[in-house]
């Protein structure tokens, strides 16, 4: 090996890394606002990347009757929930959350579908099918959880995970797909080639966490959500709706596993189940982190690249054992750190 | 149950054979599983005067499900088992086969299921080409274009397994030095370390081992840093879906595959032409133009060895009995210059594939297309 090749192998690990780390973030958000695992998430970034593909070749996206479907379930699940006391303002805004939201999600994807209305216009068009799936999930299997332990949500997102991929099959079909990449723009360095693709997923990751860094410092939204993962009964007590802070928790969730989606789709072939192993090392990072520091996670995550990159290179048919065993002496230390961590609360 | 509600209700007919099929149409193989779906819906309902009942179940390419798939099948009163697509669940099924005495004509590629013969693969067959016809077709290639050095670059399946095997061998036999050996997995977003390694060896050719559209990834990570050599693929590549997402990067790529993939170039004199054609015809009135593929081919080729044999097993014994269940299995064995999709069938006691070098043909992607190989 040579410093060319070190170099390229570091570029790699990263790009992979940055995607790793968006799909990190949102799990240790959707953690401490919700106490779930959000296995589900390689999912979002399977259905993002499969939704961008099928947009880029001018097809109608399954996903949208995907979206529909959750949107009436989450409606009905909404007005049994409420049956007790429902209010005429309540009803109406579940309505225009659960039902008109995907009805004109839809009706503009099939309006727009086919025509040319560029890379952006398709990347807003896929957060817009994807991402709300996200909250619809949350409404219905999690939130008739949520004071459940950290097991049985654990057993719903595997459950949602496993449904989701039987979906993903029927919807998308058992190929896979590639979109195009945002610029060919390639940029060159020394002897190193950049290419433009990869610059998106780095200068996007790194806008995110600006943008969540944002979001929890500065905005009321994200204050309640910091104050939801410090303490549930606290913020219920002054006021924080720990329902309203899961739903948005699952919606940020949905559109950071979207956006991953589209980073990785010109990147490399996504299947309906390739959402998985993504998702998985995107854990590893967040179990780094401990589930609950997010530079911790991202750090993790961009590692978590650089080594899986590295190895595929040193020892390729042993890349995934290397890659999962970086995880056993963090677990290690921490479990020497703190030994009552595991218990419930 | 749906199945066994169906054997029953359809019993009271006396020549009613019932051919039981398991394929893997959800899961990892499911890309196979449900063109070959496909082609068993275009299969004849009546076979020398009888009635042929399909039932298909779906295995999940998992083998545990297609053993307990055989199972039911057996109780269902099948009188023969067609699958699966893959091959772990295809070899535990060839046990099934040798333990409940029933032919079984497996869809799946490796050798193993029929090598080396033994009391449970004397009833089961298969119709996908071994692995290392097509590796010698490769080698012999090679060797014809001047090819001294190749890298080699596979699934961590047993597909790769397989055909990493078959290589050496086949490499060895016509003194090609296999420079290194790399794998990836299906799921991998990413190549670069194993093509950075490929090109440093810096061999004459790659080939990449892959099944399907996950092959695309490292050929294209081989352009992007620039790779100029040639590029071989296997047949597992031989779908439209491959050139789809692989685009101008695998145009050039070779590869080795059934004559099916390119029947309409292949000279009137070729014995496989006609039924390809006939195929890819009926399978594209069915499903869209375009949709054709190979993996299909198998599971017709299957059909067609059906439809030669059952007429024999009616002669001397009736369907749903041990004696024609045995009586269609030594027809079969029996098969003699059977003309199917994928070539031509010499079956033997020994032999039960009988494929020879009619049974590949050589094919370069162009125009995003496949072009026959003189």
């Amino acid at each position: 090996m040579d410093a060319d090749i070190a170099l390229i192998l570091l570029q790699d690990g990263v790009v992979n890394g940055a995607v790793y780390a968006l799909l990190a973030l949102s799990l240790v958000l959707v953690f401490s606002v919700t106490r779930v695992i959000l296995i589900p998430q390689g999912e979002f970034v399977a259905y993002g990347a499969l939704t961008y593909a099928a947009l880029d070749a001018g097809k109608v996206p399954g996903s949208i009757w995907m979206l529909g479907l959750l949107g009436v379930a989450a409606c009905l699940a909404g007005l049994w929930s409420m049956r007790h006391h429902a209010s005429r303002g309540a009803v109406l805004r579940l309505l225009a959350g659960t039902l008109l939201l995907p009805a004109v999600v839809i009706g503009v994807t099939l309006l727009l579908a086919g025509r040319a209305i560029g890379v952006a216009g398709e990347a807003v068009l896929t957060v817009l099918i994807v991402a709300p799936m996200a909250p619809y999930l949350y409404d219905i299997a999690f939130k008739p959880l949520a004071e459940a332990s950290v097991l049985t949500l654990l057993i719903a997102a595997v459950g949602t995970h496993l449904a989701l991929m039987g979906v993903g099959l029927v919807l998308f079909g058992p190929e896979g797909f590639r979109a195009t990449a945002f610029s060919d723009a390639v940029l060159s360095i020394g002897s190193q080639t950049i290419q433009g693709q990869s610059i998106w997923v780095v200068a996007s990751t790194a806008t995110t966490m600006l943008a969540l860094y944002l979001f929890f410092g500065f905005t009321l939204f994200g204050k309640a959500l910091h104050a939801t993962a410090v303490n549930r009964l606290g913020a219920r007590l002054v006021g924080i709706s720990t329902a309203l802070s899961g739903r948005i928790a699952f919606g940020l969730a949905g559109v950071i596993g979207a956006m991953g989606g589209i980073l990785v789709a010109p990147l490399t072939t996504v299947y309906y189940d390739s959402g998985f192993l993504i998702g998985l090392k995107g854990f590893v990072a967040a179990i780094v982190g401990g589930m609950v520091s997010y530079p911790l996670a991202a750090l993790a995550a961009v590692l978590v690249g650089v080594v899986e990159s590295f190895s595929t290179f040193w020892a390729s048919a042993f890349k995934e054992v290397i890659v999962f065993t970086v995880i056993l002496p963090v677990l290690l230390v921490r479990s020497l750190r703190s030994p009552v961590a595991e218990d419930e609360e | 149950m749906a199945s066994a509600v169906l054997f029953a209700s359809a019993a009271w007919a006396a020549d009613t054979i019932h051919v039981g099929v398991s394929l893997s149409m959800t899961g990892p193989g499911a890309s196979l599983g449900i063109p070959e779906r496909n082609a068993v819906a275009l299969l004849p309902k009546q076979i020398g005067g009888a009635n042929v009942e399909y039932t298909v179940l779906d295995d999940a390419t998992d083998t545990t499900r297609a053993v307990a798939n055989m199972r039911k099948l057996i109780e269902g009163g099948a009188d023969v088992i067609v699958g699966s697509t893959v091959t772990p669940g295809s070899l535990a099924m060839v046990n099934v086969a040798g333990e409940q005495k029933i032919p079984v004509i497996s869809l799946a590629a490796s050798a193993r299921l029929i090598e080396p013969m033994d009391a449970a693969r004397h009833w089961a067959f298969k119709t996908p080409q071994n692995d290392s016809l097509m590796a010698d077709a490769v080698a012999d290639y090679m060797t014809a274009h001047g090819v001294k050095s190749i890298a080699f670059i596979g699934f961590n399946d047993a597909y790769g397994d397989g055909w990493l095997e078959e290589t050496q061998r086949a490499m060895a036999a016509k003194s090609i030095k296999v420079t290194n050996v790399e794998r990836f997995a299906r799921t991998d977003t990413s190549v670069t370390g194993q093509v950075l390694k490929v090109m440093s060896s810096k061999p004459d050719a790659v080939l990449i081992a892959g099944a399907g559209t996950p092959a695309a990834l490292p050929q294209k990570t081989l352009h992007e840093r620039g790779y100029k050599g040639a590029i071989y693929q296997t047949h597992g590549v031989a779908n439209l879906d491959f050139i789809r997402v692989g685009g101008k990067d695998v145009e050039g790529t070779i590869l080795p595959a059934g004559p099916v993939l390119v029947a309409s170039q292949l000279p009137d004199s070729a014995p496989s032409k006609k039924v390809g054609l006939a195929f890819i015809h009926d399978y594209e009135a069915a499903n869209g133009a375009g949709s054709v593929s190979t993996f299909g081919a198998h599971a017709y080729d299957a059909g067609l060895i059906l439809q030669y044999a059952l007429p024999i097993a009616l002669k001397s014994a009736k369907p749903g009995t041990p004696e024609f269940r045995s009586a269609l299995r030594d027809a079969i064995e029996g098969a003699h210059e059977l003309v199917v999709t994928q070539g031509v069938m010499d079956m033997s006691p020994t032999n039960h594939n009988g494929f020879d070098t009619r049974a590949r043909v050589m094919v370069e992607i162009k125009d995003g297309g496949w072009k026959l190989l003189p």
